[in-house]
């Protein structure tokens, strides 16, 4: 998955990287929801580019229709419609980019503060490392999404605000396992030999204990997507989310509450596209674990 | 053993200041209006403006408000801007029924999360483990008020499993059991939903603990002994999971608490998330500044407790 080799060498002389990939191919569930994701992507970037190209297919998603309004699925609308008429398919398809763009670009966040913070406190430890950790506990206290509610709701909700609370509040767990790692990797031979020839710190981090770092943090990445996805549907199942008329998984579901009993699609479909985005990035996180993790190998 | 409590005390403090300082900034340094009203509302006029910002000490420097507030929290003066009744008070009558909602929740992750996570490891790599690593990444992916409202559906028209409040309102009990009773029955419910992730991520992390219990030599030991696997495995790896179990309640109250924003909103129960949301909504800040800050400090306390509880349990503990 992060590298590829040419051809496969023999079991003996092949590279981590190669090693993970193939264990990671033998993993049928986890291809399986790597698939997923990939299909997801693909969706949300083509209906993005319809959207933004003015196509409206199947429908317009903001299109409104009040002679069909609260309509059970049918050959028109296949996932029925909202009590506004608008056609629900169109509006799930038309909100897929929103929660993969706030799943991505808020673990790209949290990613970059954890990891230099990480960095920062397992490289210099002492009391530089014994502070740092004691914030990271602080707020790891905090009940994650209350914190992301209190300062969405204060910035005021927009799809950038969102992405960055999200990933300001979720970096802690990023910079306790990069700090760990750090903290044994210094220790290793092959970097005490950098530090014998002289190598100054921002070297060593960036050329010997980072991409030594790199396969745990890969699979945190990963697995941190669903987080922020889910994060996001609260928020906009709240009304803390992207603000209507665009359409979100969480807002559809929100919307639709007041027509529980009625109109059972507006809750179901948009519910099962955020529990399937969601599992299908915690399987693939997890059977990349599986197959970064060297443990398994040396028993 | 008192040295490892004093010593973790210690630590509880300076958390809890650094608790302090992120509860504030988190209000003071986010962008945006300081009202509760509309920035540029004509209604409000500069005097009803300065007013405020007096009353609520928004005119002085940062450190001192810092000051302020942190004083009036911890003398009990901190008001609320809604209904300028002191917030302590106001969270004080949603602690109980918060702490029955987590508790209960707590509960059932960590018995259910024993229970499927140990079940895994027993067949750790066989057809059951998949089956059930599958099912704890469903749970854990499931929007928490998407199931509320399935199950409210349900339950409404099939069962008669109460869907809000915290108590049968009209009815008089003949005793405390019955109250009691009536109370359980009403907070199963939410929860049972907000436990859902915790089993799940109690699940994973108990599965993992016991197999690298299993690798440990002692169970070697013991299955040379000819114990057979099933002793080896309930009576000497088990134990272990001690350890696991008690990190769990660290790990899982700061998730169980903020989810419980969402899942008391729908099951109109009267708990401190409700609160916050209410708070969210109203902009009412020294509501979110003393809610961040005391569960946030309730959290501190629940991983005190879990720690002091882990030393008496684990005698190796005492050593460190």
């Amino acid at each position: 998955m992060i590298t590829t080799t040419p051809e496969p060498l023999p079991a003996a002389a092949a590279s981590p990287a190669a090693r993970a990939l193939r264990r990671f191919k033998a993993n049928k569930i986890g291809l399986f929801a790597l698939g997923l994701v990939c299909l997801l992507g693909v969706v949300a970037l083509t209906f993005f580019i319809l959207d933004r190209l003015g196509i409206p297919w199947p429908m317009d998603p903001n299109a409104t229709n009040l002679e069909r309004k609260l309509m059970p699925p049918d050959s028109v609308n296949w996932l029925g419609t909202d009590n506004l008429g608008r056609d629900v398919f169109s509006r799930l398809l038309n909100g897929a980019y929103i929660s993969l763009t706030v799943g991505f670009v808020a673990v790209f966040v949290s990613l970059s503060i954890g990891v230099t913070v990480g960095a920062v406190a397992g490289y210099f430890g002492k009391w530089v490392d014994n502070l740092i950790m004691r914030v990271v506990d602080a707020i790891m206290c905090f009940p994650t999404f209350f914190l992301i509610l209190t300062a969405v709701a204060l910035v005021g909700p927009s799809i950038f605000n969102i992405i960055i609370v999200i990933g300001l509040v979720s970096w802690t767990g990023t910079a306790r396992l990069v700090r760990a790692e750090f903290l044994t990797l210094r220790e290793s031979a092959y970097v005490q030999a950098a530090r014998a020839l002289g190598q100054r710190g921002p070297k060593i981090i960036f050329r010997h204990l980072l991409p030594n770092a790199a396969a745990p943090i890969l699979v945190t990445a990963v697995l941190g997507v669903p987080e922020a996805i889910l994060a996001e549907a609260g928020l906009s199942f709240l009304g803390f989310g992207v603000q209507p008329p665009q359409a979100t998984w969480g807002n559809i579901i929100a919307d639709g509450k007041t027509y529980i009993l009625d109109a059972w699609w507006l809750i179901l479909f948009p519910g099962l596209a955020i529990l399937l985005a969601a599992l299908s990035f915690y399987l693939t996180g997890d059977a990349l674990r599986q197959a970064v993790e060297t443990r398994s190998e040396r028993q | 053993m008192t040295a490892f409590i004093i010593r973790r005390l210690l630590i509880s403090i300076v958390l809890l200041f650094f608790i302090s300082l992120i509860s504030f900034f988190i209000i003071t340094l986010t962008p945006g209006s300081p009202y509760p009203w509309g920035e540029l509302n004509p209604k409000v006029s500069e005097d009803v403006k300065r007013i405020f910002r007096e009353k609520f000490h928004l005119d002085r420097p940062l450190h001192e408000q810092y000051g302020f507030i942190m004083r009036d929290l911890f003398t009990g003066e901190l008001r609320s801007i809604k209904d300028e009744r002191p917030v302590l008070q106001k969270i004080a009558e949603r602690l109980p029924a918060t702490l029955v909602l987590n508790l209960g929740a707590l509960a059932l992750s960590l018995s259910f999360g024993l229970m499927l996570g140990v079940y895994g490891a027993r067949y750790a790599g066989r057809p059951p483990d998949v089956i059930t690593s599958i099912l704890a990444f469903v749970f854990i992916a499931l929007p928490g008020f998407w199931v509320s409202y399935l199950l409210a559906i349900g339950l409404v028209n099939y069962a008669a499993v109460p869907i809000l409040g915290t108590h049968t309102i009209g009815v008089t009990f003949a005793n405390g059991l019955e109250v009691f009773l009536d109370r359980w029955w009403h907070v199963m419910l939410p929860a049972s939903i907000l436990a859902i992730g915790g089993i799940a991520v109690q699940s994973r992390f108990i599965r993992a603990s016991m197999i690298e219990t299993l690798r440990e030599d002692y169970i070697r030991t013991a299955r040379a002994k000819g114990l057979d696997e099933n002793a080896v495995f309930y009576r000497h790896a088990l134990r272990n999971s001690v350890r696991p179990l008690i990190t769990g309640i660290g790990m899982l109250l700061p998730a169980l608490i903020g989810g419980a924003v969402i899942i008391e909103n729908i099951f109109a129960y009267p708990g401190m998330g409700r609160l916050g949301y209410e708070a969210v909504l109203e902009r009412d800040y020294p509501t979110l500044v003393a809610l961040n800050f005391v569960t946030a400090a309730l959290v501190l306390l629940g991983n005190l407790l879990a720690d002091v509880l882990y030393a008496v349990v684990d005698p190796r503990v005492r050593l460190e």
